[in-house]
């Protein structure tokens, strides 16, 4: 169908009409546990713009094509305000989550850009360099403690999660004694499987812990971020709770799971294993390789149309729903030939694994320095690096909003 | 080539400065965009374009003066 037969059909029948719909979040198949799910990349080859359903019987249109997904995120016409009617969630507990104290990833500009300014300084690349030397004291210490006197761990607990964790919570000014607390309720926020109140329950304990944080830091000032947002005065005590909250999940979960499932893929790709240990000064393209690879934010981005646009041939009228599924646009083969397999040599920088538009990942330098530290470290000091259990048995992350692993036993 | 950068659009999440850290920089107070060069040398061009593709807000313009 040629896209001008298709816009006359959709205008005939309405945008339903087209292909059975794709039930989303759609599972991942047995086989590699590595590549999205089937469904995804099914649309994506035959209808790169389709239909989905969601849990709630609702329907939304799916994006599967790079220039599609850069299109729709880059385009102030497409909201991010979850609180507008028909604004697509992935599970019941997602909707909860987004209804209570929303952060500025769930507003538009010109409120978003206001709230975000006041921590791009935080962040930015200079910044986030400078703080090289702690990150590596961090790495070099947690393995330290690994490998003493042991030849077997659990990568997951003892080093991809605590090295991103102790640093937010260094950069917050969060006391990391309460990073099991935290990691508890960040990980009910992010599950598929959460209940409405499970969300409720999660939102509101982080909520308390940050309010009395503010309150805390007004008393007792340090240098941390949670600090000087209370310093300059202009958001109440709840206002900076979002905000921290935010930094807290979004710094626990993405770099440990990129971290963690990096080593495994690496693990389970020795050619390329072989490479980046032959050719360290490649870490930097690697780590752009493995994010485009893995996409662990692997569900879809959703945003709610504004207005009617014209996208990749389709109009999507206003208050429909939209899905970016950034996982296969970053197999697109007419952006990354080959996208399927890995490749540590090629230029990767295209990627939308930190999504793109004005919403594009705030804490992507940091996310940049700890993954090609964590990973350059972890190669380095344990040559002999192996898979403790039978691939078959890594639990995966199918459940959760972020992909990953776990847990991740392994041996040296 | 000519580089024009918009500083209302800019979301800084610095990717500008990993591509072409001889052509952009960031603000001190706010990580947003600042441009060191508006004219950059040939041997530039390639990593501005691909900064300019990768910017997530559409902040970064290059205007090509002769054809290459
Ligand atoms: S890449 Fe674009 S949005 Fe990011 S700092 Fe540079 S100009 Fe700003």
């Amino acid at each position: 169908m040629t896209t001008a037969e298709r816009i006359e059909r959709e205008q005939e029948t309405g945008p339903g009409a087209g292909p059975t719909p794709v039930a989303v979040p759609a599972a991942r198949a047995t086989g590699c546990p590595f590549d999205p799910a089937p469904a995804l990349e099914r649309a994506h080859r035959e209808e790169p713009m389709t239909r989905a359903t969601l849990w709630d019987g609702s329907s939304c249109w799916l994006v599967t094509r790079h220039q599609d997904v850069r299109e729709v995120l880059g385009d102030p016409r497409f909201s991010a305000d979850a609180t507008r009617p028909g604004f697509p969630f992935l599970t019941a507990g997602a909707r909860q989550f987004a209804s209570g104290n929303p952060s500025f990833i769930r507003q538009d500009d010109p409120e978003h850009a206001r709230l975000r300014r006041m921590l791009t300084a935080d962040f930015m690349v200079k910044k986030v360099e400078a703080m090289r030397p702690e990150v590596q004291r961090i790495a070099d210490d947690l393995l330290d403690r690994m490998t003493e006197g042991r030849h077997a761990a659990d990568l997951v607990a003892e080093f991809a999660l605590p090295l991103p964790s102790l640093v937010i919570c260094l950069l917050l000014g969060v006391p990391y004694g309460d990073h099991e607390f935290f990691q508890k309720h960040s990980s009910v926020l992010l599950s598929l499987r959460s209940t409405v109140e499970e969300v409720d329950l999660a939102q509101k304990e982080l909520q308390d812990y940050l309010c009395g944080l503010a309150e805390s830091k007004r008393r007792e000032p340090d240098d941390g971020i949670v600090s000087r947002l209370v310093a300059r005065g202009e958001l109440d005590d709840a206002a900076i709770a979002s905000m921290g909250r935010l930094l807290l999940v979004a710094g626990h979960e993405t770099t440990a799971n990129m971290t963690a499932l990096s080593t495994l893929t690496l693990l389970r790709n020795p050619d390329q294993l072989a490479r980046l240990r032959a050719e360290p000064s490649l870490i930097k393209g690697a780590v752009e390789e493995l994010l485009r690879y893995l996409t662990i934010v692997h569900n879809g981005l959703p945003r709610i149309a504004d207005e009617d646009v014209t996208i990749g041939g389709h109009t999507i009228r206003a208050g429909e729903g939209v899905l970016c599924v950034l996982n296969v646009a970053n197999r697109d083969e007419e952006v990354f030939p080959g996208g399927a397999a890995l490749d540590v040599g090629r230029d990767a920088r295209r990627h939308v694994a930190f999504g793109f538009g004005v919403h594009q990942c705030l804490g992507q330098p940091l996310a940049r320095v700890e993954l090609q530290i964590a990973l350059e470290t972890l190669l380095r000091r344990l040559p002999g690096l192996r898979l403790d259990i039978p691939f078959e048995d890594v639990p995966f992350r199918h459940d959760m909003g972020i992909y990953g692993v776990h847990a991740l036993p392994v041996a040296w | 080539m000519r580089v024009l950068i918009d500083q209302d659009k800019c979301c800084g999440a610095g990717s500008c400065v990993l591509s072409a850290p001889e052509v952009f920089d960031q603000r001190e107070e706010d990580g947003i965009v600042l441009l060191l060069d508006a004219e950059p040398p040939a041997a530039l061009h390639e990593a501005v374009h691909e900064a300019a593709a990768i910017c997530p807000a559409a902040a970064i313009t290059v205007e090509q003066s002769e054809r290459v």
